[in-house]
Parts: structure tokens; sequence; C-alpha cells
């Protein structure tokens, strides 16, 4: 079986397409599913968790948080109105010196923002804030 | 986006054995996250470093997934035990495949 140079452009086209395709479908994974894919479906308790952002942010595009879980191996943080929920994962190591981190996001408008802690015994600890946006952070 | 990639930390010279120790890294990087679009509405793809890890003489300290809704510049506040002395390893994926590193040395005593 012999291909044509017309034949070789269309496969590698349809390769395009469909390696194109799931990420499109993982880039609108809700909220929820992210955190799903994160705890595998187990329960996540309320408190626990200590979550430090701004209750209004003026611009989104650079927004610090910190997350602080005594205990957690690693620590999820979700941003539940962004197009991509997922904002960033901390895995703490064993030369980590408090399950605590912080960093600047990117939030779409006025959203609830997440903290999920795995803890090390494999339970699941969550906290939540409201930051009201004042300029989005993702572009037009 | 392999060049005017700068990585910056704040990490202590010295420290006391078994000390907790602050870490600040700070990485420049336009971190495009792939939902901004041209003036003729055609999008402008994603490019952004998806992992950040830290290590301490080989054992890890931090290791981070990253997605496109970290701001730019990356920035990254965490905490490490100095058990003795030794380096930091600080380390950057991006995207495109390119690695940035940068080592810290700590003195004890």
């Amino acid at each position: 079986m012999s291909f044509s140079r017309r034949d070789t452009l269309a496969l590698g086209a349809g390769a395009v397409a469909l390696t194109a395709l799931p990420l499109r479908v993982s880039a609108a994974a809700s909220a929820d599913e992210v955190i799903n894919a994160f705890t595998g479906g187990a329960d996540v308790a309320d408190g626990g968790v200590e979550l430090t952002a701004p209750e209004i942010a003026e611009n989104g595009n650079t927004v610090p948080v910190a997350v602080a879980a005594e205990g957690a191996a690693a620590i999820i943080i979700v941003a539940t109105g962004n197009p991509n929920p997922n904002v960033a994962t901390f895995n703490f190591g064993e030369l980590s010196g408090a399950s605590s981190a912080s960093t600047r996001i990117r939030l779409a408008g006025t959203q609830e923002v997440a903290a999920i802690a795995k803890m090390a015994d494999g339970s699941f600890k969550k906290a939540s804030r409201t930051v009201k946006v004042t300029i989005g952070g993702c572009g037009g | 986006m392999a060049e005017g990639v700068k990585p910056r930390v704040k990490a202590p010279k010295s420290a006391a054995a078994g000390e907790t120790v602050t870490l600040k890294t700070l990485i420049s990087h336009k971190m495009e996250s792939g939902q901004r679009k041209k003036k003729d509405g055609s999008p402008i793809p994603r490019s952004i470093i998806n992992r950040f890890t830290c290590e301490y003489n080989g054992k890890s300290v931090i290791d981070v997934a990253m997605e496109p809704s970290i701001s730019t510049n990356p920035y990254f506040e965490f905490k490490a035990v100095v058990p003795e002395a030794g380096d930091f390893k600080f380390t950057w994926y991006d995207d495109d495949g390119s690695v940035y590193e940068t080592t810290k040395s700590v003195k004890v005593g």
C-alpha cells in the first residue's frame, strides 16, 4: 500500500484534528470534574485548610493567594469560574517545611476560589472563598 | 518562549541545622493562557510553564503542577527544612520543552 502526497496530507490533518479534540474537551471540564479528578470522588470535609485571598481583587490578572493545611500531602487550587478551573497542584515533598505555599493567579471574574487538601491519611479537606474581581484576567 | 526567561530565587545563605526556611521564587515568563485572541479573532496558542520543582540535595521540597490560570511571571513562596548544608535546585518546565534551572547553596552553622 502506497500513499500519494495528497493521502499523506489528509492523514496528517486528521491526526492533528484528533489530538486537538480531547484537549478541547478537557479545557471545558467543570470545577466539579477537576475536584473529582483530584479526590477520586472521596468525601471532602469543610475546614482544616487555610485559604488566604483578597475579598476584592482590582486586577484579575494577578491575584495573590496563599494556601496552608497542616499535614497535607498535596493541595489543589480551583477557580470555579475560570474557563479552565484547574489552577495549580502543590505536592509537598519530604523536606517541605510546612504544607503551605503562596502564588499569584488569574481570575476571569467574580467567583469562588477553592482549595482542597489531600491529607497524609488520605482524607480530603476543603476551604473556599469568594473573590470579587473588578477587571477580569483572561483576555477577550 | 525560550528567550528572556530569567529565574530569580530568594533563599537564605545560611541556616541552622533542621531550621525551616522560606523560599521565594519568581521567573519571568508571559504565561500565554491560550484564552486570549488576536485582533483578527484567531486564538493566541498556549505557552506556559507547566511544572515547577524544588529539591534540596536531591530530596523533593515541592512539586507544583501549573495550569494557564497562573499569572504572568509565576511567583511561588513556600517553606523548606534544611537538615544539612547543601544546594537547593529549582527547575521550571516550559510547554515548549525548555527547562530553566537555578541553584542556591545554603551553609549550616
